[in-house]
């Protein structure tokens, strides 16, 4: 039986196919429909080909003031977090001091909690304050969650250097300013730069954190979560696409640069 | 409290002296740690602490709470909505085996077999992240419609009619059944199952497995014996990571479930946000993260992989 000798090899091969096509159907659906004409509020069902929903992205009122407020609550919080993130890495790998087991389990968990967890409790904390829910209070919790991940993809970034070289660049009379510019950022940056991602892309999607410290700001999750109530615009799709093209397109051009610089060095 | 007898430790000085001389303060970590930590403290940690003590409050909205110590609120918390409880960690496990099952061939395609694909399918596996996941969570009740071709296959292929027998489904619906949602929770945390299997599955030496074949080791022998126990690590970290956030998931049951579906999860949002009953939504999520933390540690003990968190 030859189909069932090539069945049997390559097993492992078709059971990873379908999942990554399992992976992806919803994107590839989130595609098709953002070409769809919908008959009433809702974008369930196929009617009819149409570019209206790309023709007018932001067409749908309120949307993309959504979609920019969750932007620059992403751009913010990465920041926040990688800058906070990086020093404690470098303090954790770097240095011996008192009190490291307690910090490092501080940073654990907030990755080990449930998301509704932290949510409620925060907002329990923003209510006894009297704090007003709305941009800050959002920021403030994405900051929080994001940080265990930067310090994470950091840590495991610097423990892999070599402290050597830092010594090296001292004894060539380097400072200390001059040493962490030119010699320690750039071979952390890879770490670096895989939190940050990590932080935005967290941030950017984060809702039920969101949802419980917003107050009545909306953010694009936010909309997202109403209209599935309400009736969902085909504009969500067409978002919904043009994030997941940025993305491959995006990763594609850093591999490029990678391979290239990689090709260079050899 | 010195005495003769009590010589300081002739190492000590010997061991510094080993060390590369610092340049840096001795102050210099706590600098670097201060910012951060304060805000996890005051933004993580504090706030579990005021969660406490409101979980013991008696009240009402109007006149304000008090702490009373009124545990009851525990136990009434827990008689009411043990079923949601159930069901969380029911279709959580579900949703977590599932991913591994699905989980596992795919991080071993992408690890051993891929070959020049590899970074393609790394960059599929990761792109849906940048895709915001209530969007593709709407998408499965476009595939999973009620006259859609998912259920019109599984309806002539009568596996809806087994699904119904073992109550994971309703009738001819898949939507807004128990089926649904373990569906959404398993699409949704999948990649988080697949990355740490791939990491581990990609450390493994390739030399291993041509050494077992050469001791006469059939390609599953290998497999159960050397590939999956060192893969051990990824698969409890994957686990965690599908597990935990999968109990608290409420997103999944509202948007592809219905009331009979409802999780833990959505019982505190409820009664967070919209009952405002802040004691007994401060008692449940308590008890969800005691119960999860519970599981987590019996879980990694049994595993034997302490090292790992």
């Amino acid at each position: 039986m030859p189909v069932v000798n090539w069945l049997k090899r390559h097993l492992v091969v078709i059971a990873g196919l379908f999942t990554l096509a399992y992976l992806l159907l919803p994107n590839v659906i989130v595609t098709v429909f953002s070409f769809n004409k919908p008959k009433g509020r809702f974008n369930y069902q196929w009617q009819q080909f149409s570019l209206d929903a790309w023709k007018q992205p932001c067409g749908v009122a309120d949307m993309c003031n959504s979609l920019s407020l969750s932007l620059q609550i992403a751009v913010w919080a990465t920041l926040g977090a990688t800058v906070l993130g990086t020093m404690i890495s470098f303090a954790l790998v770097r240095y011996r001091f008192r009190a490291r087991g307690a910090i490092n389990s501080l940073i654990f968990l907030p990755m080990a909690m449930p998301e509704v967890v932290m949510a409620a409790s925060l907002l329990t904390l923003f209510l006894n304050m009297g704090a007003q829910l709305g941009f800050w209070t959002i920021l403030i919790a994405h900051i929080m969650f994001c940080l265990s991940f930067v310090v994470t993809a950091v840590k495991a970034r610097v423990m892999s250097m070599d402290p050597r070289l830092e010594e090296a660049a001292r004894d060539l009379y380097a400072g200390p300013v001059q040493t962490f510019l030119r010699v320690t950022l750039p071979i952390a940056a890879p770490g670096i730069a895989a939190g940050a991602l990590l932080s935005f892309a967290l941030s950017f999607d984060d809702f039920i954190i969101t949802n419980f410290n917003a107050g009545s700001t909306v953010t694009f999750p936010m909309f997202v979560w109403g209209s599935a109530q309400r009736g969902t615009p085909v504009q969500i799709n067409v978002i919904g696409t043009a994030m997941f093209l940025l993305a491959v397109l995006l990763v594609l051009v850093s591999m490029l640069i990678n391979n290239r610089r990689n090709s260079q060095k050899a | 409290m010195s005495t003769l007898t009590e010589a300081p430790p002739p190492l000590a000085p010997a061991k510094s002296a080993a060390k590369p001389p610092r340049r840096r303060g001795r102050f210099t970590p706590y600098w670097l740690l201060l910012p951060g930590i304060l805000w996890l403290v005051v933004f993580f940690a504090l706030p579990l602490v005021y969660q406490a003590s409101t979980s013991v409050q008696t009240g009402s909205l109007e006149e304000g709470y008090k702490v009373t110590w009124h545990f009851a609120t525990y136990w009434n918390a827990l008689s009411e909505y043990w079923p949601q409880f159930l069901r969380s960690i029911f279709y959580a496990a579900g949703a977590t085996v599932l991913c591994l099952l699905l989980g596992y061939p795919l991080a071993y395609l992408i690890a051993f077999r891929a070959g020049r694909w590899r970074n393609l399918i790394m960059i599929l596996v990761i792109a849906p992240f940048f895709t915001s996941f209530l969007i593709r969570t709407l998408a499965w009740k476009t595939i999973l419609a009620d006259n859609g071709p998912v259920v019109h296959a599984l309806n002539s292929l009568h596996i809806l009619d087994l699904t119904d027998f073992l109550g994971w489904t309703a009738g001819d619906r898949v939507l807004a059944t128990p089926l649904a949602v373990v569906c959404g929770l398993t699409y949704n945390f999948l990649p988080f199952m697949i990355l740490p299997l791939y990491t581990s599955l990609e450390r493994i030496d390739g030399r291993l497995h041509e050494a077992a074949g050469d001791l006469y080791a059939k390609p599953s022998t290998t497999f159960r014996k050397v590939t999956f126990p060192l893969s051990m690590p990824g698969v409890v970290s994957g686990t965690l990571l599908t597990f935990i956030p999968a109990a608290g998931d409420y997103v999944n049951s509202e948007l592809l479930g219905s009331t009979d579906t409802r999780m833990i999860g959505n019982v505190i949002q409820t009664q967070f946000l919209r009952i405002l009953d802040y004691p007994t939504a401060a008692a449940l999520s308590f008890i969800l993260m005691a119960a999860i933390l519970a599981m987590v540690t019996i879980y990694i003990r049994r595993s034997g992989t302490e090292d790992l968190v």
